[in-house]
């Protein structure tokens, strides 16, 4: 006859953090006082299901028990013995925590059936109640009061509520590349509504270099006491998720972008509305180099420049992170695509991604070339800024629209309508938060971005690789005239 | 679908706190929100599928079908069938279980509805804090819990 023994207790402490000590099923020889030592066998994680901890009691024993379940979502783990020097014969066990919701504390349950030779049962079941369970509750009792679950051990980290080790790169003051730090810091655990990621790639856009060089103050405040880290996106898994986080597991492969800047380390917190879930297609590096720079493009074709058959576009930096995918997604569109940039091996790459005219000038000079070559454009992507707006205004073609995106060579001074009214030109200023300021328009627009993707109306741009402690480097070579394409940082 | 869940820690056995809460026809009890209650067509209490019609203190009218009771398990499980909550297919289980440690018990009260979108959170407020912790509270009153 199978013997039965529950058990149950509340432990004063909430349930995040009982269950972090719970859920690695190697964890039980910090906190036991039966367990000499334990491994996992195989080296395999102590949350993989199926692994099998083999463990030595204080008085000599031997157990290898396998791990049956486990449910982060119900708190609750199964496990049974698969070989034991003690006679407990069938023996399956279930852990299950619950939360006490009118206090911090936390519903324990453990149970377990197990056939014994005979005679034994009462003795055997005593030793599982008592001996196991009950000098359990009271040890983790006493290992959570002395805070021992929050000491690093050294081990392997765990996917758990509590704050995990990150690096990240810090401004202290506002300036060049060479104010971008790294150093070690924690990744909090996330709060209601977030996902907590473990980032393997940060994309490298040009309005880091702007927040660096302190000219959106707003966005990234930065202060001796309080430095700042930059970077709008970055791609990876989901460690572990807040309540009401939009259904992301851990696990999950997902990329973000978001308003507020931070991405520049290895683990970080952001709301899920930021989130959108990886195609198995689209790796993490190339989700790093495309998300930001796709839905750019995305709205600019689309909302901003209408971009459709005839429809004359002209793309600075058209080598650049942006302007490659501008050039290849307004040819499929049926655009007459011309492009500046500011070298020869520059305008070979632009052209092979579909730019119709090429234009190579380093001095800003263009609108001549440009109504030579369509008779003035209907739409400019300008991301040059100061020294090109005059340019910009004499390439537009009459009710033209141009669309200033960035300001490699300056903040662009206020601009007189008269300026505007001599052909009826639209002068827009965006900014890529506000086309994907809700979970649908960023799950839209980015779906956009990966089709766009399988069927070739885009290509991956080619993607330089910086470690996150070299992101000085990888500004300085963004900031020179010399690259192509999209860089990363790899964290 | 909308999830309400509160638990509570009762400081009495859970025979004893069940058998206050066991009884179908038995809020006004025990649940201070609840004026009265009664039993449609004179059923029995514990049949499974009987209707309870009660009225809470503001004056409010709810009818709730019995859906299962357990008492090996300590569990009881309702919907409503009216009410002026404004909740559609709402269903609810009261549950117990012993802590071996110490006479105490472990008591849960979740919830499952689906309403007009934008209710959700005053909702599960009113039926969470309301309520669930509102019973809890009182249970704790009586069997002088912590």
């Amino acid at each position: 006859m199978l013997q039965r023994v529950v058990r149950s207790t509340i432990i004063d402490a909430p349930i995040e953090r009982v269950w972090a000590v719970l859920r690695d099923f190697n964890s039980h020889d910090r906190w036991h006082p039966a367990i000499e030592a334990s491994h996992i066998e195989g080296g395999e994680r102590s949350d993989q299901v199926g692994c099998v901890r083999s463990f030595t009691l204080k008085d000599g024993n031997h157990i290898r028990e396998q791990l049956l379940t486990l449910s982060d979502r119900d708190h609750r783990s199964t496990y049974c013995i698969v070989e034991a020097t003690v006679p407990l014969q069938r023996y399956v066990a279930t852990v299950t925590l619950k939360p006490v919701t009118d206090g911090q504390r936390t519903f324990w349950h453990w149970e377990s059936t197990f056939a014994t030779p005979p005679g034994r049962e009462a003795e055997l079941r005593d030793m599982v109640a008592q001996g196991v369970y009950e000098a359990g509750f009271d040890a983790l009792r006493k290992h959570l009061r002395q805070g021992e679950d929050l000491r690093p051990d050294g081990g392997e980290p765990m996917p758990t509520a509590l704050p995990v080790p990150s690096r990240r790169v810090v401004l202290h003051r506002y300036g060049g590349a060479e104010e971008l730090v790294a150093e070690d810091a924690q990744a909090p655990a996330p709060r209601e509504g977030e996902v907590r990621i473990r980032q393997r790639a940060i994309g490298v856009n040009f309005i880091d270099v702007y927040l660096r060089r302190g000219w959106i103050p707003q966005m990234l405040p930065v202060a001796s006491n309080q430095p700042g880290v930059p970077g709008m996106e970055a791609a990876g898994t989901v460690l572990d998720a807040g309540p009401g986080a939009g259904g992301l597991l851990p696990g999950d492969r997902v990329a973000y972008l978001g308003p507020v800047p931070g991405a520049y380390c290895s683990v970080r917190c952001v709301p899920s509305d930021w989130v959108v879930r990886l195609p198995p297609a689209v790796d993490d590096e190339v989700a790093a180099a495309l998300l930001l720079k796709g839905l750019t493009a995305d709205y600019l074709l689309r909302d901003l420049g209408r971009v459709g058959p005839g429809t004359r576009l002209l793309v600075h930096a058209a080598a650049g992170g942006v302007g490659l995918l501008l050039c290849s997604w307004a040819k499929r569109l049926g655009a007459t695509v011309v492009g500046t940039v500011s070298s020869e091996p520059k305008a070979r790459l632009a052209r092979e991604h579909g730019c119709d005219q090429v234009i190579v000038t380093r001095d800003y000079r263009f609108a001549d070339a440009v109504q030579r070559a369509c008779g003035g454009a209907d739409v400019v992507v300008d991301g040059l800024g100061m020294a090109a707006r005059e340019e910009n205004v004499a390439a537009l073609a009459r009710c033209g629209h141009w669309i200033s995106l960035g300001q490699a060579s300056g903040p662009l001074p206020p601009i007189d309508p008269d300026t505007l009214l001599a052909k009826s030109l639209s002068f827009s200023r965006p900014v890529v938060f506000d086309y994907v300021a809700s979970p649908a328009a960023l799950a839209q627009r980015a779906q956009r971005v990966w089709a766009a993707l399988a069927e070739g109306a885009i290509r991956v741009p080619p993607i330089e690789r910086f470690s996150l402690d070299a992101a000085a480097q990888a500004h300085d070579r963004l900031e020179s005239r010399e690259r192509v394409g999209a860089l990363v940082l790899i964290a | 679908m909308v999830q309400v869940y509160a638990s509570s820690v009762i400081d009495a056995s859970a025979d004893n706190v069940w058998s206050r809460i066991r009884d179908f026809n038995g809020l006004p009890l025990w649940h201070p929100a609840i004026a009265d209650s009664r039993i449609e067509n004179g059923q029995p209490a514990d049949r499974i599928g009987c209707i309870r019609h009660f009225h809470l203190r503001d004056g409010g009218a709810i009818r709730e079908r019995l859906l299962a009771l357990s008492d090996y398990d300590y569990s009881c499980s309702y919907e409503i069938l009216e009410s002026p909550l404004g909740v559609e297919h709402y269903v609810a289980t009261l549950k117990l279980t012993p802590v071996t440690d110490g006479g105490r018990c472990f008591a849960e009260w979740s919830a499952e509805f689906e309403c007009a979108p934008g209710r959700e959170q005053e909702l599960s407020e009113t039926i969470g804090a309301g309520v669930f912790q509102g019973g809890f509270d009182a249970l704790k009153r009586h069997f002088g819990g912590r």
